[in-house]
């Protein structure tokens, strides 16, 4: 019995008892509306985000197995209206001092002001404001989600190397399409791109899925989209009101760029090259559909704190936070560069992928756009541009 | 006169005798391997094997070439003189490099979808055992005294070190970000590991696994995160590692005894694997972006011939 008790407790405790360091990473996230499919061939999504930590979580575990670091996720949802102080608060009464936020801006500013936030590192997974890379920012503040100006850079370059320079813009009514739209604005001044005609989309599509939907798109949009010459269609439209309807039915042979159609995007899908392929495989076997932006995004946060505490070689949270924003950390983000945080403002660099629907077409920074530094900071904010002060 | 005639008649014979290898190289988007004549340095042939062919392997007796095919989950059994595929082993899956072990019948191969090095029997055609290591094992190296076997992990960041005897890991160290090769010298003591992403390569006591020297490689004009670490090759005599520079287009020379950069080699794009020829003369690059295998002259310390193969060429080897 003595002999089956010690046995149990040998296969209990494991290789790495000796030294065991335990690393909780808290997640919190909203309760959503479900995404509503544009297409019959759009995934039905219902855990965005958290889908992408749980996977990080296994990664770490994986990892932590060899190096005597035991890594847990602590997942907390607020209710669609509610505020997110009482989950940070009862995160920190677990002693918990690394946070994923899959929140918006709103909320994520509101968590960082919840009692004892202070002492936790918050690392943004879905929030893409520029405000929250500068005048907003916070030293306890991380994103591994690309920011709207890293996302209209990356496309700029992209267009500029196709001299497409001629830009129709074309703007949705939600408050994130008016931001998206200045950094398209920014990006072209940037770039050297030119916006030749500007439009807002005010008016409600027939929805293009009822039987009739599509004679109703297509005599509606060429007449909406006319415009002054130009060589794309750029389309600011986060909330996927009418941006996937543009193609083919614009009122000039023109493609379509931009949040639809030819996308940039931290991670997509269609992306198989730099060891992609794995990932992709090993996020379908768990969350049986295909990774978004956002999943990645908390993938990058969870495996980053993951990363830090290994490298750092303690669970001393301070010096894990230190680690993460210091000189030597690099993730493996599987976009074929070291991806590393800006000392400057928090954001994460990182390569934006390119996209069609099906495949990848490119990825930004594209060749020639150099920098003294990393020429992954010609896309965003660099230091001197930056309006952030810890 | 006949004496003058008779030495370059050996001496062409000997030159030929020095190149008479044959390259073999996987095109991982092609499905198929380029075969090129060491001699005329042109293209040979072609091989269908099975989908995405990455890690490539003599068999002891080099009469066969072993082949990884990933998205197939097995190991196809290429038959050299017939040039077609005459079989294939289990490997578990998505394998991707391996390493036959100096007995000759054993297979390690890394899993890369499955967290294991599989070791499979090549007799019997069967897998005997799997060694649970960290996430997406990648590459494999045997210490040429037989006693441990290596593997890297990639998203793990480690070299774990495997008694080839007993089959358990002896050894898990962490190593730089993204570690894709490990190779053992060849008086076994030492372990080289090469990091993709912080593009260094890092040399081991293979006794202690105490860390030696870190390599880093500069190349001007080459921004940091472009020079990466992908494929090593050490020479038998143990004076020399060569060390492909992946997105840099470059391979390093390094002198192995002080761990010094001697020499950069422009080649083609995106280097991955690399293999000496079996006299050390000569160094085959597979550029996977631009398509192509570099030839370098090591004595001339130059890049002699580019040759087109298939699409993505991954690993290479080269055949007495």
């Amino acid at each position: 019995m003595k002999l089956l008790l010690a046995l149990l407790m040998v296969v209990l405790a494991g290789p790495a008892l000796a030294q065991e360091q335990s690393i909780a990473i808290g997640f919190v996230t909203q309760a959503r509306d479900p995404i509503q499919p544009v297409s019959p061939l759009d995934q039905d999504i219902r855990d965005e985000g958290i889908a992408g930590a749980r996977l990080g979580i296994a990664d770490n575990v994986s990892t932590g197995r060899f190096t005597g670091h035991r890594f847990t996720l602590v997942e907390r949802v607020i209710a669609k209206d509610a505020g997110p102080e009482d989950a940070i608060r009862d995160l920190a009464r677990e002693g918990i001092r690394f946070v994923v936020a899959d929140l918006d801006a709103p909320r994520l500013t509101a968590a960082l002001s919840a009692r004892d936030a202070d002492r936790m590192l918050f690392l943004n997974a879905r929030a893409p404001d520029d405000a929250l890379r500068n005048e907003s920012c916070r030293a306890n503040l991380l994103h591994t989600i690309p920011n709207r100006a890293m996302l209209a850079d990356a496309m700029a370059q992209y267009l500029m190397t196709k001299r497409w320079r001629r830009w129709f813009l074309v703007t949705g009514s939600a408050p994130g399409d008016r931001l998206q739209a200045d950094a398209f604005r920014r990006a072209a001044a940037r770039f050297g791109a030119e916006i030749v005609s500007e439009k807002e989309w005010t008016f409600k599509l027939g929805h293009a899925r009822s039987d009739t939907g599509h004679v109703t798109l297509q005599s509606e949009i060429p007449v909406r989209t006319r415009a002054a010459d130009h060589d794309v269609l750029v389309v600011s439209d986060e909330e996927n009101e009418f941006g996937d309807y543009l193609s083919y039915r614009t009122a000039m042979p023109r493609p379509v760029a931009g949040t639809h159609g030819l996308v940039a995007t931290g991670w997509s899908a269609v992306s198989e090259q730099w060891g992609a392929t794995q990932l992709q495989s090993r996020f379908e076997k768990l969350a049986g559909r295909r990774m978004s932006a956002v999943d990645y995004a908390a993938w990058t946060a969870v495996r980053a704190v993951g990363e830090a505490a290994i490298r750092a070689g303690n669970s001393d949270p301070a010096k894990i936070m230190a680690y993460l924003r210091g000189p030597d950390f690099i993730l493996a983000g599987f976009k074929g560069q070291g991806q590393s945080f800006r000392a400057w403002d928090g954001q994460m660099r990182q390569p934006i992928l390119i996209t069609g629907p099906r495949l990848l077409v490119s990825i930004s920074p594209q060749a020639g756009y150099l920098h003294r530094g990393s020429e992954l900071d010609t896309l965003g904010f660099d230091r001197e541009e930056s309006r952030c002060r810890f | 006169m006949q004496v003058l005639i008779a030495a370059i008649l050996m001496l062409a014979l000997a030159s030929q005798m020095a190149c008479a290898e044959t390259i073999y190289v996987s095109n991982e988007q092609d499905n198929t391997l380029s075969v090129i004549d060491g001699q005329s340095l042109t293209l040979a042939g072609t091989i269908p094997v099975g989908r995405r062919p990455r890690g490539i392997g003599l068999s002891a007796d080099k009469q066969k070439l072993y082949v990884a095919v990933g998205d197939d989950n097995r190991i196809d059994v290429v038959d050299l003189k017939a040039r077609k595929v005459e079989g294939s082993f289990p490997s578990g899956e998505d394998p991707e490099l391996f390493v036959l072990h100096p007995d000759g019948r054993r297979l390690f191969v890394a899993n890369e979808n499955d967290n294991l090095v599989s070791v499979l029997d090549i007799p019997e055609k069967r897998i005997v055992t799997e060694v649970e290591v960290g996430v997406e094992p990648e590459g494999m190296g045997a210490s040429p005294d037989g006693r441990f076997v290596v593997n890297t992990s990639e998203t793990t960041s480690m070299l774990h070190v495997i008694d080839a005897a007993t089959l358990e890991l002896i050894d898990n160290v962490l190593v730089d970000t993204r570690p894709r090769v490990a190779q053992v010298s060849a008086d076994s003591r030492q372990i080289w590991v090469s990091s993709e992403l912080r593009g260094t390569v890092e040399v081991f006591d293979a006794g202690t696994r105490e860390s030696l020297a870190k390599i880093g490689f500069e190349v001007p004009g080459v921004p940091r995160e472009l020079v990466q670490a992908v494929g090593i090759q050490l020479t038998s005599d143990g004076s020399r590692a060569y060390v492909a520079l992946g997105p840099a287009n470059r391979v390093a020379e390094i002198d192995a005894k002080t761990f010094k950069v001697l020499r950069t080699y422009l080649v083609g794009q995106r280097v991955w694997h690399i293999a000496l020829s079996p006299d050390g003369k000569r160094l085959y690059t597979a550029n996977g972006n631009s398509s192509d295998v570099s030839v370098i002259n090591l004595a001339g310390r130059e890049v002699v011939k580019t040759i087109g193969v298939g699409r993505s060429p991954w690993g290479v080897v080269a055949a007495p």
